[in-house]
């Protein structure tokens, strides 16, 4: 009898310190993440490397996503592996364009340093990567990382 | 005056916690992981239509052929090979110690280090050329690049602890280029062979 008396009178955990908790949480996610710039219309897993390297300046570096298209598209645009620039599917040939329109968003000094990553599936075939690094070669934005997963080894 | 301050109720700190969690939520919707990693490469210029293909022709011995076909295998400089042993073929190739006939030639190279002296060389030609069909799979052609990126990055580790004592990534943006200099990453992405037998 007495014990449950007991029981009656722990107080309440104080939820006190709760907001501190959730502000660090956040914070830590803001400082760790950057803002989604756009929306990924392709289904791709990154191959594994051990040799990759970090991306420098995150305002250099446009992207080519390569890969399948996601459910949602399927219907209309098939299951073949498509090429996404910005927000749209569209083919090698639309690159030369593509990398124009981002060079011009460049200051003057920052133009040679620009980087296309190309995150391509790692189910693709090695032709259509080739495709896009003959147009990339052609509109002379020749760094380029092939975007992978940092593992141990294997 | 103090009566009324004194009056004025405390700002209640239940809702904070909702806030910062609303706060949080947004953030993680919003925001994606900094996982912008990868295999960095230059590619080579395209050539001007004026200058004939043969110029650039490399001697035998200078060029390692790596040719990964559209089941994932390997050739070595005409021979079969496990993507195991690349690495150390690959090395061999380039470092080539016993200055063999059959491999790469070196060329002795002035280096300017950093405090202004000079330092001399034996720079490899070779070139390692990867080749790949046009049904080669992605995956198995980022593990050859990945293999040899190994290939230079260790011998760059050798040449830094020889030279500098300290491992590569230690190393300030001068003798990074010394380095670097020293080993040059020659990996030539050719077109796929159809391109080219045309």
């Amino acid at each position: 009898m007495k014990k449950s008396g007991d029981k009656k009178e722990v107080p309440a955990i104080s939820t006190a310190s709760l907001p501190d908790v959730i502000f660090m949480i956040l914070f830590f996610f803001m400082v760790s993440t950057t803002m989604r710039d756009q929306e990924v219309l392709v289904r791709y897993k990154l191959p594994n490397a051990t040799e990759v390297q970090k991306l420098e300046k995150k305002n250099l570096v446009s992207y080519i996503h390569i890969g399948v298209p996601v459910t949602h598209m399927q219907a209309r645009y098939g299951t073949a592996p498509k090429i996404q620039l910005n927000d749209t599917y569209k083919t090698a040939k639309d690159i030369g364009d593509f990398i124009a329109a981002e060079r011009d968003q460049l200051n003057e000094s920052d133009r040679s340093q620009m980087t296309t990553s190309i995150k391509a599936d790692k189910d693709t075939k090695m032709g259509i990567i080739t495709d896009v690094k003959q147009e990339l070669r052609r509109a002379n934005a020749l760094k380029i990382s092939y975007a992978a997963i940092e593992s141990e080894g294997y | 005056m103090a009566l009324n301050k004194r009056k004025t109720p405390e700002v209640r700190a239940d809702s904070q916690a909702d806030i910062a969690f609303l706060l949080l939520i947004f953030f993680l919707v919003a925001t994606t992981m900094n996982t912008d990693k990868g295999i960095s490469r230059v590619l080579p210029p395209i050539p001007p239509e004026d200058v004939k293909v043969e110029d650039q022709k490399q001697k035998e011995r200078n060029v390692l052929l790596v040719f990964v076909n559209g089941a994932g295998q390997l050739m070595v400089a005409d021979e079969t090979m496990d993507i195991r042993q690349l690495k150390d073929k690959a090395k061999e190739f380039v470092l080539n110690v016993n200055d063999d006939e059959s491999l790469p030639e070196k060329e002795d190279e002035e280096i300017e280090m950093p405090d202004g002296s000079k330092w001399v060389y034996p720079v490899s030609k070779g070139v390692i050329s990867l080749q790949t069909t046009r049904d080669t799979g992605y995956e198995t052609y980022i593990m050859v690049q990945n293999e040899l990126t190994r290939v230079f990055n260790e011998i760059r580790e050798d040449v830094s602890m020889q030279k500098f004592g300290k491992p590569f990534s230690e190393l300030d943006e001068a003798e990074r280029k010394v380095v670097t200099t020293a080993v040059p990453q020659k990996i030539s992405e050719a077109e796929p062979r159809k391109a080219i037998k045309k």
